[in-house]
């Protein structure tokens, strides 16, 4: 006879939302304004996730300051800033709907600095054409978050489940009907029943030492997905963004916001020259984030890096009460974090590691993933941003991708997901890997493994050997670690019961980052070329062939897969908008299928 | 309150690891945190933790779960100032751990204990969830009917609504109010917190609800007596007694003792406001 699991609360829905920032409300809002009862769980409490660490804006071609601007050339600065590894259908669907998302934010009472007219105010950010970013001060993420929040706890059929883990998802025959976790605050497990479910569950910076992100960038969303047989996407591109603090070490990788270069601040090496000159003469300071983060990290091998091994970031120039208008947070946090007054010194800032583009394989109209029943939006999902970022564009993915997910996964609860059922053999394997750690009776071994140990360890595999700058050889070595612990983390032991036990927490968390960061080493060592955030010492140059290839990481029956899937060619309709970014250069276009052409005798030969 | 004592690692070889990595000073810090669950005794437990330049409470926090005592809760997130979770009283303050600096403390031993004003969940975690239900209490953003043009609000407007929206919901202010943590009055009091929040939805130019008398009876706005102690806890320098609470005080008594509304109130009932 099977055996039976421990007794767990279920609690059913027709959409569940995994995780609570900006993509996830936003996707809860859609649901039930669709008419479906929704539960949105969320590892933290309501109105602290991730969404409130960004900074700068919501980038939008309203085009209020330069008229100029408009959804057009946000479609071509985001696909170029993207290597044209993007998918174009994504970028389309963004560039044209972040603007009504900006418009409803604001109708739902976020606030945003004006225009001298009154007008919704934007600022320049890195490797956008024009002024673009709408924003309030350097907080528009805790805006938006707040905003979000306020209009999702006031929806009616919403329900928030604070500080709860979700650890695996639960399927029915091929189709995702819900997720199995427990209350972080009891330990007692539950089961969420649901038509479908959204994850919303952010990225995952915490495998590498240094990053911007906070505990909860654990990559569960994504692995949950993984685990449930659904395709993950570009997972070698990780954004470092060029500007993190570097002292003290306690606050070394906490976010410096693109805005203070957007605001004007300037970058200079030890020896007060301003390099970005040299690196990137057309957009200097305001280049993509892959190229300034390079530009640090060679400054810094080169021997003319800072004290504490990083740039001068500088705002004097732009005088204190406008320093202190425009960029308040980041005078507060060189206050009380460095000791520094950024309007009379200057800020010691290098690399920390902030976003992947990668993440969970959608459909663009849809955000449905390759799983029936499972919907990614956010941060979790990969396409949009290709090979590297540009700031301002992930607040407005939330948005706008949220909302598509929360329609869609609303007409698939209501139609193929009306039935659901939970396989208990499932959940009796799920219940008995999660208690391990404690001994498998709740009372708790502290002998064995620590988790913050192996935590600690792969975060530095991972910096040394899969950061910023890569190889075949440091990402063999990258593998290898990831690899051990994977064998160590089978002996993860904690002390302590489950009652609000953060040694027990850690212990899933690490699993889901050695998936995650398997993941990444082997998206990085199929890719042989240097593209975006990808930066390969032994390949330096960008490769036509990669360019015309995304790389899908699933899971086989012999462990973990990376195919080639080919790059969906810019129809002939959007190819014409490239142009209208300001920095397009047809001499300089990212290598791939634009700048190739087949000849009639069927043979590849490439251009210029 | 028993004290516990933790082994004490040697001073002279500290773990070097990602979270003292360069920087160490030298030094050690005594950490006396407050351990316990509801209805169990809560205890002092003194850990000794190695001290790195620039060194926060939460960094001592982390070393202490990392390397000393994996089950030991406290809750944070951005670790930033930006998320408002790491709420805990250090040697008696209501601060944020990730703001509060080792090295602007007194020389001696630490203590960090959970907020007072709300009930204990485990060790430095408290149940802050009766914030959320006062924030669902209070009617939500409504705006005059869309005509479709675009909004043209003056940048003075922003200005005063910022000061109110840049609140982290930390909740440092309802933990330190007296009218919450002296008299527990959270059945009939909203608090600083949402009374900051009733104050950036009532001078939003767009707004188009009066929350006044709302506030004041089932907000208990009454009840606040302006000591400021909100003020001079709150991490986002808000001036909430000044900017928000009394505002609200002036505006609630507008409509409650105009002479003219208080005899319609007389003859009419509540609704002759």
């Amino acid at each position: 006879m099977a055996a039976s699991p421990e007794p767990y609360d279920t609690i059913e829905c027709d959409v569940l939302v995994v995780g609570a920032g900006g993509a996830g409300m936003r996707a809860a809002i859609a649901a039930a304004e669709a008419g479906c009862r929704v539960t949105v769980v969320t590892k933290s409490l309501l109105g602290k996730a991730h969404t409130v660490m960004a900074e700068g804006g919501i980038a939008a071609g309203i085009g209020n300051l330069d008229p100029e601007d408009s959804w057009e050339v946000h479609f071509a600065d985001t696909m170029l800033g993207g290597q044209l590894v993007n998918n174009w259908r994504m970028v389309e669907l963004y560039a044209h709907e972040v603007i009504d998302r900006v418009l409803e934010l604001e109708r739902w009472g976020g606030i945003f600095d004006r225009t001298e007219d009154g007008l919704i105010m934007q600022r320049a950010f890195g490797a956008h054409s024009w002024r673009r970013l709408a924003h309030v001060g350097d907080r528009t993420g805790l805006e938006l978050i707040r905003t979000c929040q306020d209009k999702m706890v006031h929806t009616e059929g919403v329900e928030v489940c604070m500080e709860y883990t979700l650890t695996s998802l639960l399927k029915s025959g091929d189709r995702v009907c819900g997720a199995f976790g427990y209350n972080r605050n009891t330990g007692a497990f539950v089961a969420f029943k649901a038509g479908a479910v959204i994850l919303a569950s952010g990225g995952w910076g915490r495998m590498y030492r240094y990053t911007s992100n906070s505990w909860e960038c654990s990559g569960d969303g994504a692995a949950m997905a993984y685990q449930a047989g659904a395709d993950l996407l570009d997972m070698e591109f990780v954004q470092f963004h060029p500007t993190g603090m570097i002292w003290p070490p306690g606050a070394r990788g906490i976010l410096v916001t693109e805005a203070v270069r957007g605001e004007g601040g300037l970058l200079f090496n030890a020896e007060g020259s301003r390099f970005m000159l040299d690196y990137d003469p057309v957009k200097k300071e305001l280049s993509s984030r892959d190229v300034v983060a390079r530009s640090i990290y060679k400054e810094v091998k080169a021997g003319r890096g800072t004290p504490h091994g990083g740039a001068y970031l500088d705002v004097r120039h732009l005088g204190a009460d406008y320093v202190k208008r425009k960029l308040p947070s980041m005078y507060e946090q060189f206050h009380a974090l460095a000791s520094v007054d950024i309007t009379s010194q200057p800020m010691e800032v290098g690399p920390t590691i902030h976003y992947t583009m990668g993440g969970v394989r959608v459909e663009p109209d849809t955000a449905a993933t390759t799983v029936p029943g499972l919907y990614a939006a956010g941060e979790a999902a990969g396409g949009l941003h290709g090979a590297n970022r540009l700031g301002g564009n992930s607040l407005g993915d939330i948005l706008v991708f949220g909302r598509r997910a929360g329609d869609a996964a609303a007409e698939f609860a209501k139609t193929t997901g009306a039935t659901r059922v939970i396989n208990d053999a499932h959940i009796v394997t799920e219940q008995a890997d999660l208690l391990l750690p404690l001994g498998g009776d709740g009372n708790g071994s502290a002998a064995g493994e620590n988790p913050y140990k192996l935590h600690e360890d792969l975060q530095l595999a991972m910096q040394d050997d899969a950061g910023i700058g890569r190889s075949e050889e440091s990402l063999q070595r990258a593998l290898a670690a990831i690899l051990a612990l994977r064998e160590r983390s089978t002996n993860i032991r904690v002390a302590g019961g489950r009652a609000l036990n953060p040694g027990w927490h850690t212990c899933r968390d690490v699993t889901n980052m050695l998936v995650i960061s398997e993941a990444i080493v082997r998206g990085a060592i199929e890719r042989r070329e240097s593209r975006g955030s990808q930066w390969r010492f032994d390949h330096l140059e960008q490769e036509v062939e990669f360019g015309k290839v995304n790389f899908v990481t699933r899971r086989g029956d012999d462990g973990m897969q990376v195919v080639s899937v080919p790059v969906t060619p810019l129809p002939d309709r959007l190819r014409p908008l490239l142009e209208r970014s300001r920095f397009y250069d047809p001499a300089k276009l990212p290598k791939g299928y634009l700048t190739e052409t087949v000849p009639s005798d069927g043979t590849k030969r490439k251009k210029k | 309150m028993a004290v516990v004592d933790q082994p004490t690692p040697t001073v002279d070889a500290p773990v070097e690891n990602v979270l003292t990595a360069s920087g160490l000073t030298g030094e050690t810090l005594t950490l006396k945190v407050l351990k316990g669950v509801p209805g169990g005794e809560q205890a002092e437990v003194a850990y000794q933790v190695p001290v790195v330049a620039g060194m926060v409470i939460l960094d001592a926090v982390h070393y202490v779960q990392h390397n000393l005592d994996t089950d030991l809760a406290c809750r944070w997130n951005c670790k930033a100032a930006k998320c408002g979770s790491c709420s805990a009283e250090v040697n008696g303050h209501p601060v944020l751990m990730c703001k509060t600096r080792v090295d602007d403390l007194p020389a001696g031993p630490v203590t960090v204990h959970p907020l007072k004003a709300f009930p204990l969940i485990k060790d430095l975690v408290t149940d802050v969830s009766r914030n959320y239900e006062v924030n669902r209490e209070i009617p939500p953003f409504t705006a005059a009917p869309d005509d479709g043009t675009p909004w043209r609000i003056p940048q003075q407007d922003i200005d005063r609504l910022y000061e109110f929206r840049k609140c982290i919901e930390c909740f440092l202010c309802q933990d330190v109010c007296h009218i919450l943590r002296s008299h527990d009055y959270s059945d009939r009091f909203y608090g600083p917190r949402f009374f900051v929040r009733v104050a950036s939805l009532e001078m939003h130019p767009k707004d188009v609800l009066d929350r006044r008398e709302q506030t004041r009876e089932e907000g208990g706005l009454g009840y606040c007596n302006i000591t400021k102690c909100c003020t001079e806890v709150c991490p986002e320098h808000i001036h909430i007694t000044d900017n928000a609470i009394i505002p609200l005080k002036e505006r609630a008594a507008d409509v409650h003792w105009d002479p003219v509304r208080f005899v319609g109130r007389k003859l009419f009932g509540r609704n002759g406001d």
